[in-house]
């Protein structure tokens, strides 16, 4: 299962700026920005499928996406160590050149 | 769409407020559920009664066991579903189940952003605070000032990690163990951790001195 997911821990990711009609569980606020997966927590049921009456299959990869949070908000302190983590669905993840942790 | 009785009319005792939008689009799709047999009354108070026996002391009991109790607090973060089972809590409903553990440098806190996620099996019901737009919104991008408003002010070299609830995961945080407690029971260490302390928020209660 994680040992066939597609990105690694510690991998740099963006979540794609992509909007689609319906039931999805990618935040607005998040959609665009880089951050890290700092892990795969496996297979779920995919729920743009369950919000739809659907079977949620094929499962989906789901990940534990950090992000510093002055690289998601205009304005945080730049100093800060602040962090926000959001679980995100693989099709949601691109590669990004690179995110500090 | 004229309507002969009030949604939720024949199912409700007591008398009958006046209803926001949401709360009468709630009522009318249980009546229809219940018309077209897809569950029952009882079924409804069933579910209703088993959420509001759940209560922040389940939470309580987990934590301090594992300010006391190091194996316990391992086991307690490897495995969270499996050691609720062997205490008798049923966690069954949590999809999955994960344990953040505050420390001097890391503090977590948890929302759900697009709806109200929460480890309603062993927290209970959320707070409606929980639930409002503006928690939702300001926990992610004002956390600092949140925790202010809860009465806790922390140090700039200490890590704020917001943890958005947006899948399956449900999230309790393991509150630090308050200074001066060291000699105190499970059972009188169960009183200090609150619920907001589990989400987050705030720290455990201070303990109270002798």
């Amino acid at each position: 299962m994680s040992s066939a997911a597609v990105f690694r821990d510690g991998a740099a990711v963006r979540v794609k700026a992509h909007f689609q009609p319906g039931h999805v569980r990618t935040p607005f606020y998040i959609k665009g920005k880089t951050g890290w997966v700092e892990r795969c927590y496996g297979e779920f049921r995919n729920p743009e499928s369950l919000g739809h009456s659907g079977d949620g299959l094929p499962r989906v990869r789901l990940y534990l996406v950090g992000f510093r949070q002055q690289d998601v908000w205009d304005g945080y302190d730049a100093g800060s160590k602040d962090t926000v983590f959001v679980d995100i669905f693989e099709h949601w993840l691109e590669p990004a050149a690179g995110a500090g942790t | 769409m004229a309507h002969e009785h009030e949604p939720g009319e024949e199912h409700e005792a007591g008398p009958r407020h006046e209803l926001s939008h949401w709360a009468k689009r709630a009522y009318a799709m249980r009546d229809i559920l219940i018309e077209k047999g897809v569950v029952t009354e009882a079924d409804i108070r069933q579910q209703a009664e088993f959420t509001e026996s759940k209560t922040p002391a389940n939470g309580a009991r987990l934590v301090a066991l594992s300010w006391t109790d190091p194996e316990f607090k391992a086991r307690f973060m490897a495995d969270p579903k499996k050691v609720c089972a062997e205490m008798g809590i049923d966690a069954s409903t949590l999809n999955e189940f994960v344990i953040l553990e505050n420390t001097d440098k890391l503090r977590h806190m948890v929302v759900c952003t697009l709806c109200s996620c929460y480890p309603r099996p062993i927290l209970g019901r959320p707070p409606d605070w929980y639930k409002s737009f503006n928690y939702r919104k300001r926990a992610v991008n004002d956390p600092r000032g949140v925790m202010r408003e809860f009465g806790l002010d922390l140090p700039d070299d200490v890590e704020v990690r917001v943890h958005d609830s947006t899948a399956d995961m449900r999230y309790l945080v393991i509150p630090a163990r308050p200074p001066g407690t060291g000699n105190l029971s499970v059972e009188e260490l169960e009183k200090l951790v609150t619920r907001d302390s589990m989400i987050g928020v705030m720290d455990a209660l201070a303990a109270v001195p002798e």
